[in-house]
């Protein structure tokens, strides 16, 4: 090695062991909060999955059908809906599908219900969007193999550490999306608010939200989107569902499983993004 | 007459350097001046400018003149660096530069409403609702809010289309939904910055028409922004030129056509027909500067063919042209007299130019008088007054 790298190797910044220390210092003083935190989470995700599995799989999938004709009024789309979840069921994987649905909707909406309100904090303060970019960048970019470690050293194995793993994933997305529908909310009609006396919260209730509404759902279109990317990752740490069955797949090298567990995770994509499109497009 | 807005000694700078910026003003620098050394931009400089009660105060000059900006200054869209904008709120008067948050809330909801260039509709509402937009804002119930939109509606004529969305309306009519938003809320003072620029012409004259006869019923205060010198002429009861931020000449249409304060406003009105903005008054000349005849008559022209005798009351006793006895005839009614030599037109002094030179022509030449509204004789227009207005010497 040459003396100036040998020099520079011998001074190493010590990231590695810093972070380390950190989270030592996480677990050792707080373990039993972050335990008790992810046990409870693990009680509602696995509650609300054995509640929907009480249900008979074709009334469940007729009821989402119904649910995606309310939400879309389209009735090819409800048919579709309901033929999908069908073929699930045909391909015997539905209660991993349940664990699955109830991961991704939990997972997409706690990162709109975090992700939204600081997209419009960051939207209306350009300096807070300045400190928040590489935070979010840092969350979308490094790999998700180095967050699955502390996660799971503070909450162990299960559904809440999955839950955790893919909400980090997802906020930038939502924080993102909503940054960019409230900040490009035209000047005429933000001044239109303004000029006919419309409070801070007015403004924003009133012109802003509605103005970013078709923007801020494509957010949650992603964000679910994005969480189903999530569940082979999320199983690796414990998370239930069809991740759970592509790793297996992968580990006895069986095709066909995972064939059909790819499938299943595809035709549960392609439901959720047609059922939340609202607002995309011309349609009031 | 009441004022309603009055402007103080405005100077608006947008950009950092406030103090450096005025020092500059004060010096009387240009906006490339103060661009060049401060970096902030020169929105307008030592405005000063009184808007009555019921009139329609025009402010015209070129993009970038600083027109816009000083109007969004009575409703603090544009924060004022220095000077005073006082608005006249109920008895009260209210300094929109130094007022706390809720008057200024208060006088945006009910004093001063506003309508946009491109008209600042909420796409996703409906006309009804974009209507009552300012009443929602300032909380005004359901059912009065229905029933004051549907009164507006009613008056812009847009009655059948109050459930559609904005983006189904043409460009007028949104224009329309957009005035009807602003009298909604039944604010005395109305900004109107641009309101028709973005419209094709025939539309533009329509609504000009429009706004005026609305204006005839509701006798608002409106500070109108336009570029456009016929649109100023046609609705302004004054007109104030800017140019570069600063105000060139305020004054009322004839007078800025009659005497432009210098070469940016005699460029301005270069193109204009000095006969859609003169009006008899302007051109007259005084009774006292007629010259006398004998026993109370007095010579109309300086050819003397015409002469008027005065009674004791300012009225006329007697008319006689090329030494024979006339009558004198309104021209209001020009079109329906024949040719003949023996009558003299007479003319009010709102009577435009226009029909005094159509009574000119109608009688060989002839002077045209002018009687007050008590048919007072007051003064009479000669061939040559009329030349020299229309070719502006």
């Amino acid at each position: 090695m040459d003396p100036i790298s040998k020099f520079m190797v011998d001074h190493k910044i010590p990231i590695g062991a810093w972070g380390k220390s950190f989270f030592g210092f996480l677990t050792d003083n707080f373990d039993t909060i972050f335990r008790a935190f992810s046990n409870g989470l693990n009680f509602i995700l696995d509650g609300l999955v054995n509640l929907l599995l009480l249900v008979p799989p074709v009334l469940l999938a007729l009821v989402i059908a119904v649910i995606a004709w309310l939400l879309q009024r389209s009735r090819p789309l409800a048919i579709g809906v309901f033929l999908g979840l069908i073929f699930i069921i045909n391909q015997n994987l539905w209660k991993q599908t349940v664990q699955t649905l109830v991961l991704v909707v939990a997972a997409a909406a706690m990162a709109m219900a975090i992700g939204v309100p600081l997209g419009i904090w960051a939207a209306h303060k350009p300096k807070v969007y300045r400190i928040m970019l590489p935070v979010l960048d840092l969350m979308q970019t490094l790999p998700t193999f180095v967050y699955l470690i502390p996660v799971l050293t503070l909450f162990g194995l299960g559904n809440a550490p999955g839950l955790i793993v893919t909400i980090i994933f997802v906020i930038p997305t939502a924080v993102r999306l909503t940054h960019l529908g409230v900040v490009s909310v035209p000047k005429s009609i933000i001044e239109a608010g303004e000029a006919f006396g419309a409070t801070k919260s007015q403004l924003l209730w009133k012109v802003e939200l509605p103005s970013a509404l078709p923007t801020i759902m494509a957010g949650l279109t992603q964000s679910i989107m994005l969480s189903l990317s999530m569940v082979v990752f999320a199983a690796l740490i414990g998370a239930g569902g069809l991740g759970t069955e592509i790793n297996r797949a992968l580990g006895s090298r069986r095709i066909d499983l995972g064939l059909e567990a790819g499938l299943a995770i595809v035709v549960l994509a392609i439901v959720l993004d047609r059922m939340t499109r609202i607002g995309v497009g011309g349609k009031k | 007459m009441t004022v309603a807005v009055d402007f103080k000694n405005v100077d608006i700078v947008f950009g950092a350097d406030q103090a450096g910026s005025l020092a500059m003003i004060d010096k009387g620098a240009t906006r490339a001046e103060i661009l060049e050394k401060t970096g902030n931009v020169l929105g307008c400089a030592g405005a000063s400018l009184t808007v009555h009660e019921g009139e329609i105060s025009v402010l015209m000059g070129l993009s970038g003149s600083g027109k816009s900006t000083l109007l969004r200054a009575v409703n603090r869209l544009n924060v004022v660096s220095r000077g005073q904008v006082l608005v006249k709120d109920g008895d009260k008067i209210v300094d929109v530069v130094t007022c706390d948050e809720p008057t200024l809330r208060r006088l945006r909801q009910k004093q001063v409403a506003m309508v946009f260039q491109q008209f600042g509709l909420l796409p996703w509402r409906t006309v009804e609702e974009n209507v009552g937009l300012g009443l929602e804002l300032a909380g005004v119930p359901d059912a009065e809010r229905k029933e004051r939109v549907h009164k507006q509606l009613k008056l812009v004529n847009l009655d059948q289309w109050s459930k559609k969305y904005a983006h189904e309306l043409s460009g007028g009519m949104q224009q329309r939904v957009g005035l009807a938003r602003a009298f909604a809320t039944e604010a005395p003072i109305l900004l109107m910055d641009e309101p028709f620029s973005a419209l094709d012409p025939l539309i533009r004259t329509k609504l000009q028409d429009e706004l005026l006869q609305l204006q005839a019923e509701l006798k608002k205060t409106i500070i109108f922004v336009s570029h456009d010198l016929e649109e100023a002429l046609k609705i302004g009861s004054h007109i104030t030129i800017m140019e570069g931020g600063r105000i060139v000449q305020t004054g009322a249409p004839e007078d800025i056509v009659l005497r432009p304060a210098n070469d940016y406003v005699r460029d301005f009105i270069a193109n204009v027909n000095p006969l859609s903005v003169l009006t008899a008054w302007n051109v007259m000349r005084d009774r006292r500067d007629l010259e006398e005849s004998t026993d109370g008559w007095v010579w109309l022209d300086r050819r003397k063919t015409t002469r008027f005798k005065i009674d004791d009351h300012g009225l006329v006793a007697a008319a006689e042209r090329d030494g024979k006895p006339a009558v004198w005839v309104s021209c209001a009614d020009v079109e329906a007299q024949s040719e003949e030599a023996a009558q003299v037109f007479w003319a009010n002094p709102g009577t435009s130019l226009k029909t005094v030179m159509l009574a000119m022509h109608r009688s060989q030449t002839a002077p045209v008088a002018l009687f007050d509204d008590q048919s007072r004789f007051v003064g009479a227009i000669g061939i040559r007054d009329v030349l020299s207005a229309v070719l502006r010497r």
